[in-house]
């Protein structure tokens, strides 16, 4: 109450009965919030603060080396630095490299990585600066990025595109993103029930070195503690006492004194007592003998107690510090964790592992960390290894390490990761596969959604729903609609609009802060406070800070105070009741995103603020300064009530969500009215739109990927909303205006296909361009041979060149603009046929001989040349890439889909005259079933197509911005005023008979889309072809010109339905039929009419039977199994 | 025949409508909108159908009911009502307007260098859709396979254009119509190299794009497009570039019939409800009445509908055999021609059709 009284204290009752003014277009905030932070820009801070401060951390942690072998001998890193992007271009010689040129030419877009050391040499002391160690593959849009700061126009001159987002990198001519990656967080108590109901505790801790998990468990009321290095369940009593809490009265004391915490800990105590420990020596000894031993390699031999000791500083709860085995700290915190589990074993109040304040996201940043971090560790023990081998021998020349420091191995260790997304690190017991993907460029949205895209370690096999479902705390966090179909449904996530990720920061001044507000430090408390009703634990990052008695204050201080700015906005602070524990938080990977602060039930943000922010006097960093807006993690909203809209701000609200549409990622917010659609549309549509052809770039004509959809003539969509605004949508659309009418028409529309307009085809509806490449290298060899190009060949008789090479220029590559056909030939490229090395003595023949092996153009349908590039790549070898063109208009079969999750393939294409019409002319582009409605109710796509009429009618775009946009009764307004009907039907008129239909036809345009799936590309049959050579049957698959298969349930069919010749025919005669000679008397396979066995021929007859089973009877045989055939004459 | 009367002829005809009819009547000549589908869209009136009405086809009978005429004609646009006709007849001349009365346009593109950005398929895909002004009448179709053509068949265009930088430019301009010369390619910018004699036959009109300004690629200096084409006569019906209309439709003439008479307050709501011009209001001592002015105007939003005071006491529907025609042309012939055009290829069907029929009774 008197803190209510505080703050309204002042406000007169007119004053607090007054409603809440809306703030006019507060969405302006999201443009501003995206110039700074989101979508794109976690990846690139995250990689950032790896390259300039984790980096140098890094350095630190590894600074020194020094040899067994000469104590005087050393190498100390002074500091490091990552370059700008270069290219060498001879030797010693670098230029600065523009990532399109790594594209273009498949190399690496990186940058050199430098140290300033100082070692020894002999006696000297040598101090040398900016040496490379290897090179860093740099993320586009990174500090260290080339782009970064360049105008639009400096960007065309780069051959970039200024609206791609960055935050990738290119490898060997490859885009490859790193996902971020989801995991429990680190460093917490979780507490959790098993399957049998038994309640524990798990804390998996991580540092800088160490990464282990601990476990307590409960067996028959006695605590345990699990972890790997301990060969079975230590008790906890005795854990306690080898950290140097003998007396049992102190244990309890620190878990606590209430009466069921000391009983249900008592047989813990019991159970120490039973196995005669009293003493930490007793106890280091007990544990010395379930160490599981290691393999050390090095080091002075320990005694068991030693290692004991070792292991409990420095494995177990690894991020609990333990200075020169002061082992308070981690007495506490295993205390704590007793506590939890007496606690939460009463009435079970376990923590959920799928909430997402127990989750971290793992960026590229911090998974580059890793994996420098190993490969510079590594590097050290190379080098250190090397000087105790060479050190000791006596050399004419002193030992200079700086010789025997290589590059390639950290630049080859964090290509190939990154190349192949395999992150291996033995010392963080790490082993992931499929970290990386490629960019995909199908369309701008796929290449934007991917860099949204969240990975979950959870293996896609297992049938649990749990970490599946939608979890209600990823609220504005992560898009509840786009996640993918199938096996990795719920796993893979999207992060939302206005999210961010913190980075990690330091804690030194948090600690402080905290103490000053008044918490009391653990180390100095005797352990019985801990549990003291009155006081609340204060965790910072998941180590005990200590206690608080008035925790509100210290929250309500430290809101305020980084309000003010004097701490990171990133921090959190959190209270959590149940427990009694007040969490801070300053680690990275946690989820964030900004709210404007509600004070004494007002918004902070008034409306001046935002026409300041669009007259550009005010940027969001000003929002977050004058503490008008601030960022909240999932915990903290937790702690927090957060009003969706002002009208709903009441006296407890504290802040003000600042626009609800924000909840929904990229894919889902380029849906129009997504909250009027079924919620599984909405999720397939996210999945479609990343299949949508349209523009992919500004630099889309420059590139020369291997696959490349275009359309011709894309269109703005007419029904657009905010987030199709914000991420430039409209400047790189996907799609086009179709006009629709829901009707049915000539039963070629049937399970959701569509009739095209023939006349809107020819105008260029739907036309897409495919673009492939053909690539080869010219490679030079070791025995001083090289691959050659060669002129087209001519014909003998004419004098021109032979059609496969007709396409040729004299330089035997194709020339831009010509038409190729199947199998003709696109470079003319030949090879030596010796490429290595002869022995000594055989002589080398005087010229090499050649072998044909050309670039040959495959594919059903012709090409054109678009470009050829003639370069080199990184090898220096000599490069060419040839892009291949071909330009598709719609045809029956190819599949369109709308904004809706509503995919349709082509059913038929009829002209325009017998397309219906409207009494002012118009005849749709797209005739769609209206069957397609009823079961999907795709009610927005309804309103979309309203809102699209009227805005055609009117000259202007809609917005059908989820939880919000042009309201339906004033776009049907809008078609009363130019005379349309009401509901958006017309009377329309049949193409064919001339007369009216007899119902109104819901007609206008909605946006479609034209996915990648077209038949031209897929369609396939075959008569006859090539067959696999092991056992004589037709080849598989499409790409192999491959048969159909009769597969086991069609033969089922057969069998069941006695058509035994078809059988035959289907299985044998038009598969592998094989005529065979077998011996009637032993049974045996014989070999042109006569029988190797029997040595004769008398008993030889012939008959056909699949070359598969020839081939199982020679298998066994080989096997010394003897398959015999047993033959009688068939009228018998 | 001047706007005004057939205006009046209009509101004359509509007076008579809003007699009642009798219900078979109605089910002959009135296409009925209901408030959720349309009622009587069928043709019925066959020989024999109806008792008492005499369906027979007779051509005086034909002839007296059947006219045409002209109610707006501008540069591009004609409208015209067709009244006396069964739908299927109507029906074929707008098909044949869309997909049947040839045209030329360009078919073959030869490039012989294209330095722009524009891909060569998607620019000769460009360059075909631009109406070419020149009289189809005039010309053969091209022969199947024959890839040269002559000057009887073809009309032979060239595009030669290079962009170059503008030495006047000023230095610090951005714009690049400053920069530039040449970087926008215009439709005006394709030229007609005559075939054979065909300078003098078509000195007087000349062949060239309908509208100059027709904007086909954009060019940055030292590219260039260098492109010879070939415009063939074709139909509509093999591609859309050939189709002489960008559309032609027509619709039912609108009829509304007031059931009672309407006044005060409803009368004003039932004018909004029509486009304007539809209802208009008449004050007859000091009381308004609503009376239907020119039911033509109504785009038949059926808005009365939506007004449950007012649904019941309305009736609309469409005149049956009372067409209105909207022709728009593309601009390479006159619509005027273009109507004329596609009655000659429905004449020429049928002649056709008749010698089939001929042929057939000497087999």
């Amino acid at each position: 109450m008197d803190a209510l009284i505080d703050e309204y204290g002042g406000m007169t009752p007119q004053e607090l009965a007054a409603p809440v003014n809306t703030i006019e277009e507060k969405w302006k905030l999201l443009p501003a919030f995206l110039k700074v932070k989101g979508l794109v820009k976690q990846h690139i801070d995250s990689f950032n603060y790896f390259i300039n401060v984790e980096i140098k951390k890094i350095m630190k942690a590894n600074e020194k080396i020094t040899s067994d072998a000469d104590p005087m001998w050393y190498l100390k890193y002074l500091n490091i630095y990552v370059g700008m992007p270069d290219v060498e271009e001879s030797f010693n010689v670098t230029r600065p490299v523009s990532p399109h040129e790594c594209r273009l030419r498949d190399m690496t877009y990186s940058a050199p990585i430098t140290v300033d050391i100082e070692y020894t040499r002999g006696s000297q002391r040598i101090i040398r600066n900016a040496l490379p160690i290897g090179r860093m593959p740099i993320m586009l849009r990174s500090s260290n990025c080339v782009l970064t700061g360049k105008t639009p126009a400096e960007f065309s001159k780069l051959n970039e595109c200024p609206l791609d987002p960055g935050g990738y990198f290119i490898v060997k001519g490859q885009e490859k993103v790193i996902l971020i990656q989801e995991q429990l967080s680190k460093n917490r108590i979780i507490v959790e029930a098993d399957r049998k109901g038994a309640v524990g505790a798990s804390v998996t801790s991580s540092t800088h070195e160490k990464k282990s998990r601990t476990n307590m468990a409960v067996r028959q009321g006695r605590f345990y503690l699990r972890h790997n290095t301990l060969s079975e369940d230590a008790p906890i009593a005795i854990i306690f006492k080898a950290m140097g809490v003998e007396s049992d009265q102190e244990i309890v004391q620190m878990i606590g004194t209430e009466e069921h915490v000391m009983a249900a800990f008592a047989p813990s105590l019991e159970e120490c007592q039973k196995a005669q420990i009293f003493t930490q020596t007793q106890a280091l000894k007990y544990i010395g003998n379930k160490v599981r031993r290691q393999r050390m390699w090095g080091g002075p031999k320990k005694t068991k107690m030693e290692e004991a000791r070792e292991l409990l500083a420095s494995t177990i709860l690894t991020h609990v510090p333990v200075k020169e085995f002061n082992f308070r700290a981690k007495c506490i915190y295993l205390a704590v964790m007793v506590r939890r589990v007496i606690l939460a074993q009463g009435d079970n109040k376990v923590d959920d592992r799928d909430y997402y304040g127990n989750k971290r996201l793992e960026l590229a940043g911090q998974l580059a960390r890793l994996m420098f971090s190993f490969l510079i560790s590594l590097l050290n023990s190379e080098l250190k290894k090397i000087s105790d081998q060479i050190i000791p021998k006596q050399r004419a020349a002193q030992f200079d390490v700086v010789k025997h420091m290589r590059q390639d191995q950290i630049t080859n260790g964090l290509v190939n990761a990154i190349s192949t997304g395999n992150w291996s690190l033995k010392r963080f017991k790490m082993d992931r596969q499929g970290v990386t993907q490629v960019l995909s460029r199908l369309s701008y949205i796929s290449a934007l959604g991917m860099m949204t895209r969240i990975s979950s370690q959870f293996e896609k096999t297992r049938k649990v729903s749990g970490p599946r479902s939608l979890q209600p705390s990823q609220w504005g966090m992560l898009c509840p609609s786009d996640t993918p179909e199938g096996e990795a449904c719920g796993l893979v996530k999207n992060l939302a609009l206005m999210t961010h990720i913190t980075t990690d920061m330091e804690d030194g001044p948090i600690i402080k802060l905290a103490f000053n507000l008044g918490v009391e430090d653990v180390n100095l408390l005797c352990g019985e406070e801990l549990s003291y009703p009155s006081v609340f634990l204060v965790f910072l990052n998941g180590n005990i800070l200590g206690v608080i008695r008035d925790h509100q204050k210290l929250v309500n201080t430290f809101r305020l105070m980084r309000r003010a700015g004097f701490i990171n906005e990133f921090v959190s602070i959190s209270t959590n009741l149940t427990d009694r524990c007040v969490y801070i938080s300053s680690d990275g990977g946690r989820l964030c995103r900004p709210y404007i602060i509600v004070k004494k039930g007002m918004p902070a943000v008034k409306n001046k603020h935002i026409e300041e922010l669009a007259q550009g006097y005010r940027n969001f960093e000003d929002f977050l300064h004058e503490s008008l807006v601030e960022y909240l993690d999932v915990n903290e909203e937790n702690d927090c009530s957060i009003a969706l809209y002002e009208h709903m701000i009441n006296k407890d609200t504290t802040h003000l969500e600042i626009e609800p549409f924000t909840l929904l990622g990229v894919c889902a917010g380029l849906i129009p009215y997504p909250h009027h659609n079924q919620s599984p549309r909405n999720t397939y549509q996210c999945a479609m739109g990343k299949q949508a052809m349209g523009t992919i770039g500004y630099n889309q004509r420059n590139r020369i990927d291997t696959l490349m959809y275009l359309l011709a003539y894309p269109q703005k969509p007419m029904v657009k909303t905010k987030t199709i605004e914000l991420i430039d949508f409209e400047k790189l659309p996907a799609g086009q205006n179709a006009t629709v009418a829901v009707m049915s028409y000539s039963g070629y529309d049937i399970e959701d296909a569509l009739v095209l307009n023939k006349a809107s085809l020819d105008r260029g509806f739907g036309r897409c361009l495919v673009y492939k490449n053909a690539k080869c290298t010219l490679k030079r060899y070791t025995n001083q041979t090289f691959d050659k190009v060669m002129g087209p060949m001519l014909d003998a008789a004419t004098r021109k060149p032979i059609w496969r090479h007709e396409i040729l220029d004299a330089d035997g590559i194709c020339s831009p603009g010509e038409k190729v056909e199947n199998k003709q030939v696109l470079v003319n490229k030949s090879m030596p046929t010796i490429t290595q090395t002869p022995l000594e003595g055989s002589t080398q023949p005087q010229q090499p001989q050649f072998r044909d092996v050309p670039v040959t153009y495959k594919g059903s349908t012709d090409s054109y040349i678009e470009k050829v590039m003639i370069s080199s790549n990184a090898d220096d070898a000599f490069l060419i890439k040839i892009l291949l063109r071909q330009t598709r208009r719609p045809e029956i079969g190819d599949k369109f889909s709308s904004r809706h999750g509503q995919k349709g393939v082509c059913g038929l294409i009829v002209p325009q005259e017998d397309m219906p019409f409207c009494d002012s002319g118009i005849c749709p582009d797209i005739i769609m079933n209206p069957h397609g409605y009823p079961s999907r109710m795709t009610v927005g796509k309804l309103i979309e197509l309203l809102a699209g009429k009227a805005g055609v009618l009117d000259g202007r775009f809609h917005y059908g911005t989820a939880f919000g946009g042009s309201k339906v009764k004033d776009v049907c307004e809008d078609l009363i005023r130019y005379g349309y009907n009401y509901l958006g039907k017309d009377y329309v008129t049949s193409g064919i008979t001339g007369e009216p239909l007899e119902a109104y036809i819901y007609f206008g345009p909605v946006y479609y889309q034209k996915l990648k799936h077209m038949v031209l590309d897929k369609m396939h049959a075959r008569a006859r072809g090539p067959r696999a050579v092991l056992t004589r049957q037709p080849t598989e698959g499409r790409s192999r010109d491959g048969g159909l298969r009769l597969g086991e349930m069609e033969r089922d069919c057969l069998i069941g339905y006695g058509a035994s010749m078809l059988l035959l025919e289907r299985l044998m005669i038009s598969s592998d039929a094989f005529e065979v000679d077998v011996c009637g008397q032993c049974g045996l396979l014989g070999y042109s009419g006569w029988c190797h066995y029997c040595k004769s021929s008398c008993h030889v007859s012939s008959l056909r039977i699949p070359y598969a089973c020839k081939l199982l009877f020679q298998e066994l045989q080989s096997m010394n199994i003897v398959p015999r055939l047993k033959l009688s004459p068939y009228n018998e | 025949m001047s706007g005004n009367d057939v205006e009046e002829q209009e509101n004359q005809q509509c007076a008579e409508m809003a007699a009642p009819r009798s219900n078979v009547e109605e089910i002959r000549d009135r296409v009925i909108l209901g408030e959720f589908g349309v009622r009587n869209v069928h043709t019925t009136d066959f020989p024999g159908n109806y008792p008492g009405y005499d369906d027979t086809w007779n051509r005086k009978k034909f002839e007296e009911k059947f006219r045409i005429d002209v109610i707006r004609m501008d540069e591009n646009t004609l409208e015209f009502d067709m009244v006396g006709i069964d739908a299927a007849i109507a029906n074929a001349f707008r098909r044949i307007l869309l997909a049947e009365v040839p045209t030329m346009a360009i078919e073959k593109v030869f490039v012989y260098n294209n330095t722009s950005i524009v891909q060569d398929e998607i620019l000769a895909h460009r360059l075909g859709l631009i109406p070419i002004k020149a009289d189809p009448r005039l010309f053969e179709y091209r022969n199947a396979g024959d890839e040269e053509g002559t000057d009887i068949d073809t009309i032979q265009l060239q595009l030669k254009i290079k962009c170059t930088r503008n030495p006047r430019a000023s230095k610090d301009s951005s714009d690049p119509s400053e920069l530039y010369i040449n970087h926008m390619v215009y439709s005006r910018d394709i030229k007609w190299t005559p075939l054979g004699n065909q300078a003098d036959l078509f000195a007087e009109a000349g062949i060239s794009p309908v509208h100059g300004d027709i904007l086909i690629a954009q060019l940055r200096p030292g590219q260039e497009l260098d492109i010879v084409m070939h415009c063939v006569k074709g139909v509509g019906k093999d591609h859309a570039k050939f189709s002489p209309v960008a559309t032609a439709s027509y619709r039912l003439l609108p009829e509304i019939t007031l059931l009672q008479p309407v006044e005060g307050e409803l009368a004003e709501k039932l004018k909004r409800c029509f486009s304007p011009g539809v209802i208009e209001i008449e004050s007859d001592g000091g009381k308004k009445f609503a009376k239907v002015a020119n039911s033509r105007l109504d785009t038949c939003s059926r808005e009365v509908f939506r007004h449950d005071d007012l649904k019941n006491i309305v009736k609309l529907g469409r005149v049956r055999n009372h067409f209105i025609f909207s022709v728009e042309s593309t601009g390479i012939l006159s619509h005027v021609i273009l109507v004329s055009e596609a009655i000659k290829v429905l004449m020429a069907k049928c002649d056709k059709f008749l010698s089939e029929l001929d042929s057939a009774e000497v087999d």
